[in-house]
């Protein structure tokens, strides 16, 4: 077992295009890492470059003590589990487990155990003797994980492993993966493009947008404290509401002329507000204060989901799309006005050029 | 039934019959005597000599020098057969390989190249290629009845088709396990083209029994002929006032259709398999 660490590792493809962009991450012993972004952020490279799949263009990468740029995949010491679960079809569940000890010259009685334990673990003893295609996706994807475990490696590595699982099982999976990876306290690197999985997960987050790291940090921290608008509104669903505001006056308004009753104590004339779905209180509905937001929007679409009701409203004339989360019994008619509020620990605000997060230490007014 | 129906029966049996006939005739005047297929043509009714004629064609020494037996003539086209097959496999397996999973220069190009060579089959090449097995001193034997034949273009292209739809992940996995180029090969690309490799050896094994062209240049040993081959030698025993034994010609001929039937129908589910379907 060891900690991974990666130094401004770069991937340049053939044709001049760079998918990872000089990115570092100091991973822990034991640790579970979650890279989430959109496709094409250079997550999938970034973890195939760990797995030495992919050459590194620039940087060092160090898997325990060890810098493994140059060293051969299967003498990294890493097992990774895929997408779609790359089992040996012709090879039966036992032969697909045993496959990576044998070409290392384990001998049959330790490679014996080291299955048998991993299917017991699994619960895949009862399959033992099938093939990959008489056995389901869950139980396939059991497999993949068992023929990573049995290799009793320094570091898991995932690659959207649950990505072609349904819904209910990839919940399942999901608990399942987390209470084995704590169980064997194997260091881990999972990638994946769906950020409840990424939030249910990961110790730590890696947030990457286009090949660049947006931000690390534990879930609630990246949650609570977005370092940008594209982590903002990558995590958490629906995503966060961002309002571009311009001061007007000792006004803010956004750029259609609507008025955002919101105090701020800041020197900028321009700035992004953001507040989660969540965070929007349907103001009848809500204590009274005076500090925060307080606004009015005119419903567009109301989408019940049972528990709540996701309200999708526009503020004044125009395309800024803000939605409400608002509890499942309440009725909303389409151009009906909302009042809405937030209280002003609510509040996010991000710079309008860079779209970085600004901290307005003390300047959101709290009552 | 109904009338379209009717008239797809019609058409099937028309065309069954069609190839079926000839067959017949075949067989059927293979069990009559040379004799009485000279004074009354071809039969299409059993006669009695059935096991005397097989008899005769597979053991007695036949041929102008009398040193081959149909015995061995099954022999050497089996010999041929299978020697064709197998090395058309092997050679195709290995091209498509280094082409598919190595980048060396201009591996597309070779592929081209060896694509292109569908273009120019053995008629075209026969003489060069028979000058230079001459030269090598691999006339008249086995390896030199059956190498110049085993390069294939058409083998190359279904594995090569074959191994591209491999998913990379099994690759990725494999070197992940430990698995080099070679352990792959054997441990994971192999068997999974194992109905590939059923349905070609069909093909191959039929299409090199068959060969005909290049058996006739390069044996002139009668004791290398292969039953496609040495079964015109009996028909041209036309010396003197001698009878063609046309009975035994018929024997040959039913003699050299019945392997491929049988590795057809044997492997015919697997044959099926390979084209249309594969493990992954």
């Amino acid at each position: 077992m060891a900690g991974i660490q990666l130094n401004t590792l770069r991937k340049i493809y053939a044709g001049n295009v760079e998918a990872v962009k000089g990115i570092s991450i100091d991973i822990k012993d034991g640790e579970f890492i979650v890279l989430v972004g959109p496709s094409g952020c250079g997550k999938s490279t970034l973890l195939r470059m760990v797995a030495g799949l992919e050459t590194i263009t620039d940087g060092e990468l160090f898997i325990g003590d060890r810098l493994v740029n140059n060293v051969e995949p299967a003498d990294r010491d890493i097992a990774m589990v895929f997408q779609n679960y790359a089992l040996y079809p012709h090879m039966t569940v036992y032969g697909n487990l045993a496959y990576g000890l044998k070409n290392r010259s384990i001998p049959k009685d330790e490679i014996e155990k080291r299955v048998r334990k991993a299917a017991e673990i699994l619960e895949i003893g009862d399959f033992l003797d099938r093939r990959p295609r008489q056995l389901s996706g869950g139980q396939r994807q059991r497999v993949a994980m068992g023929r990573a475990i049995v290799r009793e490696p320094a570091a898991f590595l995932f690659d959207e492993p649950l990505s072609n699982l349904d819904a209910k099982l990839r919940v399942q999976m999901r608990m399942e993966i987390k209470k084995l990876q704590k169980e064997l306290g194997t260091t881990s690197l999972y990638v994946t493009h769906d950020q409840l999985e990424a939030m249910t997960l990961a110790d730590r987050l890696v947030v990457l947008s286009g090949g660049v790291v947006e931000q690390i940090g534990s879930p609630i921290d990246v949650y609570e404290k977005p370092a940008s608008t594209f982590v903002a509104t990558f995590i958490g669903s629906p995503a966060m509401n961002l309002l571009p505001l311009a001061k007007s006056g000792n006004e803010w308004k956004l750029d259609n002329g609507a008025n955002v009753d919101v105090k701020l104590n800041t020197d900028l004339s321009d700035l992004i507000l953001g507040v989660r779905p969540e965070d929007l209180v349907i103001e009848e509905l809500s204590e009274k204060f005076d500090t925060g937001l307080h606004t009015a929007l005119t419903v567009h679409v109301v989408e019940p989901v049972g528990a709540e009701s996701y309200v999708h409203g526009t503020i004044g004339e125009g395309s800024v799309d803000v939605v409400v989360r608002a509890p499942g019994k309440l009725h909303f008619e389409p151009g009906q006005i909302l009042k809405v509020t937030a209280k002003p620990e609510k509040l996010h605000t991000f710079d309008t050029k860079s779209g970085k997060r600004i901290e307005l230490e003390g300047a959101l007014e709290t009552a | 039934m109904k009338r379209s129906q009717f008239w797809d029966h019609v058409i099937l049996v028309l065309g069954a019959l069609f190839m079926l006939v000839p067959v017949v005739y075949a067989l059927m005047t293979s069990s009559h005597d040379a004799v009485s297929i000279y004074k009354e043509g071809l039969q299409l009714s059993p006669g009695g000599h059935f096991v005397d004629t097989y008899k005769q064609v597979l053991t007695e020494a036949g041929g102008f020098t009398k040193s081959v037996t149909g015995l061995t003539m099954l022999w050497n086209s089996l010999v041929l057969g299978l020697g064709f097959a197998f090395g058309k496999i092997i050679i195709s397996m290995l091209a498509a390989y280094a082409i598919v999973y190595f980048r060396f220069p201009l591996g597309t190009f070779f592929f081209w190249i060896i694509f292109s060579t569908l273009l120019l089959p053995l008629e075209v090449r026969i003489l060069p290629s028979y000058e230079i097995v001459q030269g090598l001193g691999m006339a008249n034997t086995y390896s030199g009845l059956i190498i110049p034949l085993i390069a294939s273009a058409t083998g190359t292209f279904y594995f090569r088709q074959f191994f591209k739809s491999v998913p990379d992940e099994l690759v990725e996995a494999a070197r992940i396990d430990g698995a080099g180029p070679l352990k792959f090969f054997i441990d994971i690309l192999v068997p999974l083209s194992k109905t590939m490799i059923a349905a070609i050896f069909i093909i191959m094994f039929v299409f090199g029994w068959n060969q005909y062209l290049w058996p006739t240049l390069i044996t002139t040993d009668e004791s290398l002929f292969t039953l496609v081959r040495g079964m015109k030698q009996i028909l041209q025993v036309w010396i003197g006032a001698q009878i063609p034994d046309t009975n035994q010609a018929m024997a040959l001929a039913v003699l050299a259709m019945l392997p491929p039937v049988l590795i057809v129908v044997i492997f015919q589910s697997w044959f099926v398999k390979g084209l249309v379907e594969s493990e992954k």
